[in-house]
């Protein structure tokens, strides 16, 4: 893998997305925000009757770093699926790159950094309306943004690796429909992990998304603990087991 | 009775396109129980009593698990008509074949819509069950939940339909989510129009969607009334406008 | 004499427990035009893929202008073009960006981009279409597009893997002589192809391949001199019964005859003498058809099977 070998995929992939980028804008920018007024402003007022009620935070509070990261990464998972078998399978676009000199190593960095830089901006436009509207109380916010990127990055990695080894897209619904919907729905993104009964809740300790989803909470709020060590330890472990599995299964499909 | 007979063939030609993927047919039911059990439950204990359609105070679950019903229906219907169709419209070329034979564009506008109604049925039904299990369930009148639902399916699905015959690419569909999520979002599915400034409130309720929440929370509570026949009116108008806009314009499209 | 740019000995490819190609030898010379010629599952493309080094090779020796693609794939890849059997092309993009796109990944500067792909797409008869989406392009335009952009970075060889199979007539024919042009110019070529008239137009020597092995090497007329006999005689009968009576007494007088689900093709150097055969026994042929040998009949009677079932 080598920097020039990425940034040209990247330029690939910046080249189609000028012409479309309106409209990935609203599925990966307007829907979060729309979810935050609904969620933050519209349920959040029902739920601040009961002050305290989400983990002694505003719903508001609560629910913005949440949102944030487990919007990201359903868009992580989606432009790690269909994308990666498309590339393969559909437009034969990695085929195309692999006889040039990059090699399946390269295009697989190659999506993982641009899926990396998509969800970054869609971060930084969340996080300033976000702001906007209320939902961040520290200036920490701004390491919300390395911690969302990081564990869109642990889905990302393992999802692609898996989707190159794929020969249709039938398995890619069901993911998203029983893997990443519920981890969307239950990893404290709406409510806290100790509201989950008991024998679910060290479920939700697995999640990927739970350790962001904490560590982009810490942030926001400024409101840092030694037990965010960990969970920058295990979305890196979550990264790196995606990437070596990656560096087995895009060359073995690639160049079989 | 020959546009119902060339109807059924399209729905057995889904069925039998469908039944090596049934496991994608049996997670549709899973995704709303998600969201019940999400944000109905999960968030629900956050949340005290607010006013249910009577008017009598209600317990946050009992007042969405109506809404989220709805809201399945809603997107189911979207679904089968606009992306599934498209795909076999403009991709699979499953109707260039299908008009190569007795059928009509009408009975292929009719079948989808009838496939999509019969699934939507299947998973209310379903998530019915799960309200009547979780003690959500408070009128004889919801015995009318399921017939409701399949107007709110038909209502989108006639929409959807009418809708995707305009479309040109992908990126069209960025519209149809565009109108789905605020709707979704904002038709006093998740937190009551109360809510919102007293204009904002008449916007929503000339919604599809917000007609079908009201219809499925008035038959949950049996708090019906006068509007009740109007809601259900307003979903079978639209339904029939679209399903009629569509078998004409795929009248021009195939046989062009 | 100059290095070979393609050097394989006893070159082999299996998936899993099956061989797709079976330690075929063959060397490609710089400036010659070289081909594959076999049908369809012959291991074509699989030796292709190999040369083109996006496929390891199982067993044997491989040097592609003298490296190793284990070792130096993207080193060789950056000198080489290549046309796989599908087209990859990139449907999000136009023509243009589809050239673009490509050379950005072999690290070609912009400027130097441009310039060359505005010449390959002039040349390619698709200048026109320069701002086009490639979806809607007919399948000779993609078939063109695919080559302009594999010459993207001026390679010294261009794999071609059946450049023009599934092209109407006319497009064929224009793709033929963009690569014959191409040629002259003095790039190597390396094709497959199972149609034996692409194979007599554009091959200066090729390699016949029959279930991963190399069946006959030469140029095309040496092929047909070596192999098959300077006439056919193609008979049709008009019942299977009347040809079926009419091998046995052809077979006497022609070196070879073989009879095929249609016709009887009899290999011979006096055609008359083998159609008065069958007069005397009072049979006659539907129809009678005496052509000049081709690499269609090379392969037939290396193999006893046709070219294209
Ligand atoms: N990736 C692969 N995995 C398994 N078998 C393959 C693969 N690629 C090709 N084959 C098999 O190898 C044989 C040769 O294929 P190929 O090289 O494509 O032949 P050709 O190009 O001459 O038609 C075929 O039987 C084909 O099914
Ligand atoms: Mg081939």
């Amino acid at each position: 893998m080598r920097a020039p070998a990425v940034s040209s995929l990247v330029e690939r992939e910046l080249r189609v997305f000028v012409k479309i980028w309106h409209a990935s804008a609203f599925s990966a920018f307007g829907m979060p925000v729309l979810f935050l007024v609904a969620m933050g402003v519209g349920l959040g007022g029902l739920v601040d009757d009961r002050p305290g009620a989400a983990a002694g935070l505003s719903y508001l509070h609560f629910v913005t770093p949440g949102l944030m990261v487990a919007a990201s990464v359903q868009q992580a998972a989606g432009e790690s699926l269909w994308p990666v078998l498309g590339g393969i399978k559909w437009d034969g676009r990695y085929v195309a790159m692999v006889a040039s000199p990059l090699t399946p190593v390269d295009v697989f960095a190659g999506v993982l950094a641009w899926i990396a830089i998509r969800v970054a901006a869609s971060t930084v436009a969340f996080l300033l309306v976000a702001t906007v509207l209320g939902g961040v109380v520290s200036p920490w916010g701004v390491l919300a943004l390395p911690a969302t990127v990081l564990c869109s990055l642990a889905f990302a990695a393992p999802t692609s690796a898996f989707s190159i080894t794929q020969e249709n897209e039938v398995p890619f619904a069901m993911i998203m429909r029983l893997g990443v919907l519920p981890l969307f729905l239950f990893s404290g993104t709406f409510f806290p992990v100790s509201n989950l009964p008991g024998a679910l809740q060290p479920l939700a300790w697995l999640s990927p998304l739970w350790h962001g989803v904490e560590l982009a909470r810490h942030a926001t709020t400024g409101d840092a603990h030694w037990a965010d060590l960990a969970h920058l330890a295990i979305l890196l472990a979550w990264v790196t087991g995606g990437w070596l599995w990656g560096l087995r299964t895009f060359p073995r499909r690639l160049t079989p | 009775m020959i546009a119902m007979g060339g109807a059924r063939l399209l729905v057995e030609r889904n069925v039998r396109a469908y039944r090596r993927q049934w496991f994608v047919f049996a997670s549709g039911f899973a995704e709303p129980l998600l969201y019940l059990l999400s944000i109905g439950i999960g968030v629900g204990e956050l949340v005290g009593r607010i006013p249910g359609p009577g008017g009598e105070l209600v317990t946050y679950r009992e007042f969405v698990a109506p809404g989220m019903l709805a809201a399945a229906a809603m997107n189911g219907a979207i679904l089968d008509t606009t992306f599934n169709f498209f795909v076999k419209l403009k991709y699979q070329g499953v109707y260039d074949a299908m008009l190569a034979t007795p059928l009509r564009p009408f009975d292929i506008a009719a079948g989808e819509v009838s496939w999509s109604l019969l699934r939507g049925a299947a998973y209310s039904a379903a998530f019915l069950v799960a309200m009547l299990l979780f003690g959500l369930v408070h009128s004889w009148w919801a015995v009318l939940v399921v017939p409701a639902a399949v107007l709110i399916g038909f209502a989108f699905a006639g929409a959807g339909l009418g809708a995707t015959t305009y479309m040109r690419s992908w990126t069209d569909f960025d519209l149809v989510s565009a109108a789905l999520v605020p709707m979704f979002l904002f038709s006093g599915t998740f937190f009551p129009l109360s809510r919102y400034p007293g204009w904002f409130e008449w916007v929503v309720k000339a919604t599809p969607l917000y007609q079908g929440v009201a219809l499925e929370r008035a038959l949950v509570f049996g708090a019906l009334d006068w509007t009740t026949p109007l809601h259900a009116a307003y979903l079978i108008a639209l339904g029939l406008v679209g399903v009629r806009i569509a078998s004409r314009r795929l009248a021009t499209l195939l046989t062009a | 004499m100059l290095e070979s740019l393609v050097d394989a000995t006893g070159l082999t490819k299996r998936f899993g427990s099956f061989t797709a190609v079976s330690g075929i030898d063959f060397h490609v010379q710089p400036g010659e035009a070289f081909g594959m010629l076999g049908p369809n599952g012959a291991g074509k493309s699989s030796t292709m893929r190999m040369i083109g080094c996006v496929s390891p090779v199982t067993e044997g020796h491989l040097r592609i202008l003298g490296m190793d693609p284990a070792v130096d794939g993207p080193a060789i890849r950056a000198r080489i073009g290549s046309v796989p059997q599908e087209d990859t092309l990139d449907t999000e993009m136009s023509v243009w960006d589809n050239m673009v796109t490509y050379g950005r990944y072999f690290g070609i500067s912009h400027a130097l981009i441009r310039e060359r792909a505005d010449e390959l797409l002039r040349f390619f008869q698709l200048i026109d279409r320069r701002d086009d989406k490639v979806d809607p392009l007919s399948g000779g335009m993609k078939r063109r597009l695919t080559v302009a952009r594999a010459l993207i970075n001026q390679p010294e060889m261009v794999l071609l893997d059946e450049p023009t199979t599934g092209l109407d007539p006319q497009a064929r024919h224009l793709l033929w002589e963009r690569l014959y042009q191409l040629k002259r110019s003095g790039v190597t070529l390396v094709l497959t192809t199972h149609y034996m008239d692409e194979a007599e137009q554009l091959c200066d020597r090729l390699v016949i391949m029959d279930r991963g092995r190399i069946v006959a090497e030469g140029s095309p007329r040496e092929l047909i001199d070596r192999h098959a006999t300077r006439e056919v005689v193609e008979l049709r009968f008009a019942s299977t019964e009347e040809q079926e009576r009419s091998v046995p007494l052809l077979e006497p007088g022609s070196p070879r005859v073989e009879s095929l689900t249609d016709r009887v093709l009899v290999y011979t150097s006096d055609g008359e003498a083998a159609l008065g055969l069958l007069a005397e026994h009072a049979l006659q042929p539907t129809s009678v058809l005496v052509r000049r040998s081709s690499l269609e009949d090379v392969f037939l009677l290396l193999t006893g099977r046709q070219l294209e079932e």
